[in-house]
């Protein structure tokens, strides 16, 4: 009578949601990226089950792909990343920390609302899930818009893709083999990207505060 | 639920006395464990209840511009503190005063002792009081919505507010992996430690007035007055862990005091939980520091989120 695959997915889908307000919440950077890493580890469990559960093999190669660079190399280059920007005990300063709380239930309830009508077409066993991979995107989203440290927006953009990877793996099982590696090393090349990005920044203003990208004229 | 017949009224009048009477030792146990992990050897399980007879032996001393509520709020917090143990099931579920109050009451009873208190916190005037009482409502006017989604989402569960069947249906069906009830159960946790000023919102031992929340809305009280206020607070402590072993550790629990072998499967459950309970609370308050005041809202608004998020995935997954 109960369905404990189904239960699995579910839990690990309110566990994302539940590491996504931690990140929210967090002030130190490498925690951040230390919650980062849990976050992949859920996906792939969660894609782990998934893939147990509908016989798809592809998903297998999905799953070891999330555990592989989400959960080891991804969080390997922001530590180092994070220790050669001398950025270790850096933290930020969040802006009422509740009322941005506040703003992330209420992002996502709208993402449940969004999703509703969306995952009753959908004939997937997960199919529920998919309101909390939205809400897992939009919370990314919102921990972009409310951070000032560019650290942390990288981060912020990592856990956006975690949300719709999960959104994929809910919704459709997956996307196809050829998709799942572009954005995976789509990721891996951001990442390196934008940790050049990170040292221009600080090269040029002696800090990691995007706060000094808005001034366009040097006084 | 509850039939009321006149065994069972009985058997419930006697469980709540033995309540009263047995909580000052879950404060006992807290604080020996505490003693414990911070390798001092602790003042004995039987502390608080020599405290309180201590504290009965004085003579009270009030202030001469003192109200007749400020004698009378010591007697109200216990009353209050009492009533609510006889609505939350710890040894069986078929209550017989169940149906006077559902567990959203119960927290309308958790709020009128704190009014209360905070009343006779400002009655004397002085500056200390005040302050305790202001602080004292910030926390429980942002804790209180939180213990309400809790109760919230676990009726949503039980399709029921009342807490002895929700408790009931938890116990007695099949194992099913609710992760809305794992939310409610951290935030419930934080909710307690708030409430019972426990040690990230408040130190229940601090002597420096100005970082005191519950402890400043007290400190006028002497003798009987303050022993009683003392009970109800260790009451209260155990009213809050029962209510939290009911909800989301409910098994063990017997049906009807009627029923032996589940009374005697019952309680060395309940005192193992209590237990257990009391030394994990002791390991948070030994883990974590006093936050500052200002802090405090962001611990409970943390609450209040996960409570939410806990009803929101039970609307939305229906787990």
């Amino acid at each position: 009578m109960t369905n404990l695959p189904l239960e699995l997915i579910n839990t690990c889908a309110a566990l994302l949601l539940l590491l996504s307000f931690a990140m929210l919440s967090q002030r130190r950077v490498l925690t951040q990226v230390d919650l980062y890493a849990a976050q992949g580890l859920v996906l792939g469990v969660s894609i782990l089950i998934t893939a147990w559960n509908t016989h798809q093999p592809h998903l297998y190669y999905s799953a070891g792909l999330t555990l592989l660079l989400k959960v080891l190399v991804l969080p390997f280059i922001l530590h180092r990343l994070i220790r050669r920007l001398d950025a270790i005990w850096e933290t930020e300063t969040l802006l009422n920390m509740p009322s941005v709380l506040l703003i992330g239930l209420l992002l996502v309830m709208f993402a449940f609302v969004l999703a509703q009508p969306i995952s009753e077409l959908a004939t997937t066993l997960t199919r529920g899930t998919l309101g909390i991979a939205l809400a897992v995107v939009m919370l990314a989203f919102l921990m972009m818009i409310t951070r000032r440290k560019a650290v942390t927006q990288v981060v912020g953009f990592l856990a956006m893709e975690n949300g719709l990877l999960f959104a994929a793996a809910s919704t459709t099982y997956g996307m196809p083999m050829v998709v799942e590696l572009g954005v995976g090393l789509d990721v891996l090349v951001g990442m390196f990207i934008l940790g050049i990005f990170l040292f221009h920044i600080r090269e040029q203003f002696e800090s990691l505060d995007l706060s000094h990208l808005e001034s366009l004229k040097e006084d | 639920m509850g039939t009321v017949t006149l065994t069972a009224v009985l058997a419930q009048g006697t469980a709540t006395v033995m309540a009263v009477l047995a909580a000052p030792l879950l404060l006992g146990w807290l604080n020996q464990c505490r003693a414990w992990l911070q390798n001092r050897s602790g003042p004995g399980l039987l502390q608080p209840y020599r405290q309180i007879r201590k504290l009965f032996h004085k003579d009270a001393v009030i202030a001469s511009n003192a109200s007749p509520l400020f004698r009378l709020v010591p007697y109200v917090e216990l009353a209050s503190m009492a009533l609510a143990a006889a609505i939350i099931p710890t040894l069986w579920t078929r209550l017989p005063f169940a149906i006077a109050a559902d567990s959203i009451a119960l927290v309308g009873l958790f709020a009128m002792s704190r009014l209360f208190l905070a009343l006779a916190a400002m009655d004397i005037g002085t500056a200390f009081g005040s302050l305790g009482a202001r602080r004292e409502m910030l926390v429980g006017f942002l804790a209180e919505p939180a213990l309400l989604m809790v109760f919230f989402t676990t009726s949503l569960i039980a399709h029921s507010t009342s807490l002895p069947t929700i408790a009931d249906g938890f116990a007695h069906q099949p194992f099913v992996l609710y992760p809305s009830l794992a939310f409610a159960c951290v935030a419930f946790l934080m909710v307690l430690l708030a409430e019972n000023a426990r040690i990230p919102v408040d130190n229940p031992t601090t002597h420096l007035e100005l970082t005191m929340i519950h402890e400043a809305t007290v400190l006028e009280y002497s003798a009987r007055h303050l022993a009683l206020i003392e009970w109800s607070a260790a009451l209260k402590l155990f009213n809050y862990v029962c209510i939290g072993l009911a909800l989301f550790l409910p098994w063990g629990l017997a049906e009807r005091p009627t029923d032996p072998t589940g009374l005697l499967l019952a309680v060395p459950a309940l005192l193992l939980k209590l237990a257990v309970t009391g030394s994990g609370l002791a390991l948070i308050e030994t883990l974590n520091a006093k936050m500052r005041i200002f802090r405090a809202p962001e611990f409970l608004a943390t609450a209040f989120l996960l409570a939410m998020l806990g009803l929101l995935v039970r609307l939305l997954l229906g787990s």
